[in-house]
């Protein structure tokens, strides 16, 4: 039994639920049977993967289904093994080159050669290039993205890439011109309600509609995250009731509870607490910025408005440093003992305001 | 023998299967490369360095050269198309050595594969006893991507090597190229295509591929692609094959290009003018699950500013200091959201103050 999100995902461009508009020019994209290098965007569960997946099966046909993961090896410069594993059907290939850590330059090099040179042996009956899917291509390093470039042009008749990313911020001006981009945004939240609706109705569950308004809410426009949680809330307890319980994620209650640690006591004691459990969430394997941005949001709830200017200044900067910096717990442990040494002062203030 | 010899090349050459037909590859081809210059002459807007590369056609000395400018203005069409007006297609491969950022190019390459293709030498003379130029050249493309210690490498092969071999450095950025490289070489600058020119090359394209495309859909998609002739070009074709025989409009040209909607720009600007932080924040999130790239917002905030006639000098400074903050920052990896936060309280706090 699949998750509900594999199993309603839409197969093809047509049966697609949002963004009409755009699987309709995606469709006239493939029509005559070829397309430009593409570079899709948007914010996580928008549903990129989705559109392209379909996009692949209106060019190739339901060949692109049938998905075998295979081991590619590598060798450094520096004479050092890299093993990538990469999804891959007749048709297409998918690698996330990031995965190579600061190697990726080679993958990058080495694989699109590989697969650019092979080329077709009976063009009459299929097409006459390979498409690459080359996934988080914002974590690629600059080396790897200039390798990209020459590569793109150069190999044009034989394969097209497709690249995929949550922004383009982090991608070189070089590629973005090489690229036609595709923006997805997030579904909005009626489009989100509908689909859990729907989904519903296919399981043969009645969902009520102050339950579903809240599970939209709680997924902030992140469909993935909407259809999970509606799945949870199901093998919770079924009927569901209005007003039962959604299942937030462990760690974002974890936070919430950090962050008002932080708020309640601003001492070195409560820094070495606030740490153990900075510690306990980066061993978690929990992104540093989704730590930053969870605790930032939670402490603006107990903020005014020239205290709240400020934080976000220092988040943003703390943040920051910690993308150039090498450990994480440095920048998250500076920027609350900083908070807090704020937080302090700002409240001193208050209180010497009100004695006098 | 020899029959036997010819029989069996003639039994291998007979494939049964059809070879794709020209026709059908070119048709498919992008039109970056379709139309990409054939010959010096044919590059636009870039006069100095046409006037002296063909100076070079006509049998003159060529220098080395190191061209640099930003992407799209033509720097690998144009080395590209002066050595095949140089060599033809049957020295091409034999004369010019290409190698770009997708090759290995650290110091090893350098001193194994270059200093060996530039020892070669090279004759003055065609098979069928034609003039030919006595040099071959070597292109390095993306130069700015290239390692120090490849550049150091490069420096007395380059000196050495003048009789015989060339060698053609391409970059965007002239400060990455070290400064004893850059001496061994004449630099060209090539600057980004004037509006005319650009709009000229597109309508040419335009009648042969018979795209139906309105006077303003062709002005914003010039000024969209920022002088990058590759980026208008590709807007052009996918913007072609989208639309196909309706006819381009200007808003089938902004879906492409990514360009931020006006309105969300100024729900922006006004969300900080309210004074309240949660508004501010709405806004914010709105852009980021709408999906558009912080950079580009960034671009369109600042063009937007600029030009407010509500804001002091004074004030209009510290947000443009801090959007080139936000700039860097976003360049290094930073979070979007906790960045455009920051750049929004602090237009907040200039228009409230």
């Amino acid at each position: 039994m699949s998750l509900w999100v594999d199993k309603y995902r839409p197969k093809s461009l047509a049966k697609l639920d949002y963004h009409l508009h755009q699987a309709e020019n995606l469709k006239m994209l493939v029509k005559n049977g070829d397309f430009p290098h593409l570079l899709v965007y948007g914010p996580p569960g928008a549903g990129k993967k989705t559109r392209i997946m379909c996009l692949l099966k209106e060019l190739y046909g339901s060949g692109v289904e049938k998905l075998r993961i295979e081991k590619h090896m590598f060798t450094t410069p520096s004479n050092k093994k890299i093993e990538i594993a990469t999804l891959a059907s007749n048709y297409h290939i998918e690698v996330t080159p990031s995965d190579a850590g600061f190697h990726d330059r080679v993958v990058i090099q080495e694989l699109i050669k590989t697969v650019a040179q092979s080329n077709p042996l009976d063009v009459s009956t299929q097409r006459h290039f390979k498409v690459i899917v080359l996934t988080e291509v914002d974590r690629l390093s600059k080396d790897a993205q200039h390798a990209l470039r020459r590569t793109m042009e150069k190999y044009m008749n034989s394969c097209r890439l497709i690249l995929y990313c949550n922004s383009t911020s982090k991608v070189i001006p070089a590629i973005r011109s090489r690229c036609l981009s595709i923006r997805v945004p997030a579904p909005s939240e009626e489009e989100i309600l509908k689909i859990l609706t729907f989904v519903c109705k296919k399981e043969g569950l009645t969902l009520p509609p102050e339950l579903g308004r809240r599970i939209v809410v709680a997924s902030k426009r992140n469909l993935r995250r909407a259809l999970l949680m509606c799945e949870t809330c199901r093998v919770q307890q079924y009927p569901f009731t209005a007003d039962q319980t959604i299942m937030e994620p462990d760690w974002e209650i974890y936070l919430r509870e950090t962050a008002n640690a932080i708020v309640s006591e601003q001492s070195p004691k409560r820094l070495l607490e606030v740490r153990q459990r900075l510690y306990e969430l980066l061993t978690k394997c929990i992104p540093a910025d989704v730590i930053m941005k969870g605790i930032y949001n939670e402490l603006m709830h107990n903020c005014d408005g020239t205290l709240k200017s400020e934080v976000t200044q220092l988040v943003a900067q703390y943040e920051h440093r910690t993308h150039i910096g090498q450990k994480d717990i440095y920048h998250i442990e500076a920027f609350v003992a900083k908070f807090m040494s704020v937080y302090k002062q700002f409240l001193e203030e208050g209180f010497d305001a009100m004695m006098f | 023998m020899q029959a036997f010899l010819k029989q069996g090349g003639g039994l291998g050459k007979n494939p049964v299967k059809p070879k794709p037909k020209k026709e059908e590859i070119t048709k498919n081809k992008p039109w970056v490369e379709k139309y990409r210059p054939k010959s010096v002459d044919d590059v636009a807007h870039q006069d100095e360095v046409v006037a002296v590369l063909r100076k070079s056609l006509t049998g003159a000395d060529l220098p080395n050269l190191l061209f640099y400018g930003p992407p799209g203005t033509g720097k690998t069409s144009t080395i590209l198309a002066l050595s095949h007006e140089l060599f033809g297609p049957e020295l091409y491969k034999e004369r010019v050595l290409e190698l770009n950022a997708s090759d290995e190019r650290g110091i090893d390459v350098i001193r194994e594969k270059v200093k060996k293709f530039a020892q070669l030498t090279a004759n003055t003379y065609r098979s069928a006893g034609k003039k030919c130029p006595p040099y071959k050249i070597i292109i390095l493309d993306e130069a700015d991507s290239m390692t120090k210690a490849a550049q150091e490498a490069l420096r007395r092969t380059m000196e050495k090597q003048t009789k015989t071999t060339r060698f053609c450095l391409i970059c965007n950025y002239l400060s990455r190229i070290i400064a004893p490289i850059t001496s061994r070489c004449s630099q060209f600058r090539f600057k980004p295509l004037s509006t005319e020119d650009q709009k000229k090359r597109l309508m040419m394209v335009c009648e042969k591929e018979g795209v139906k495309i309105s006077e303003d859909a062709m002005d914003s998609l010039v000024i969209c692609s920022e002088g990058d002739l590759r980026k208008s070009m590709t807007f052009l074709h996918t913007a072609h094959r989208l639309k196909g025989e309706e006819g381009i409009s200007r808003n089938d040209v902004l879906e492409i290009t990514g360009v931020v909607p006006d309105e969300i720009i100024s729900s922006l600007i006004s969300s900080c003018r309210s004074n309240s932080y949660e508004k501010v924040q709405a806004a914010v999130n709105h852009i980021i699950a709408e999906g558009h790239a912080a950079t580009q917002v960034l671009t369109q905030l600042h063009d937007e500013i600029v030009v407010m006639p509500t804001l002091t000098d004074d004030k209009k400074s510290i947000v443009m200091e801090k959007i080139a903050v936000v700039d860097k920052c976003l360049c290094d990896g930073a979070d979007e959201y906790l960045q455009l936060m920051a750049l929004s309280t602090t237009i907040q706090q200039q228009l409230a103050s």
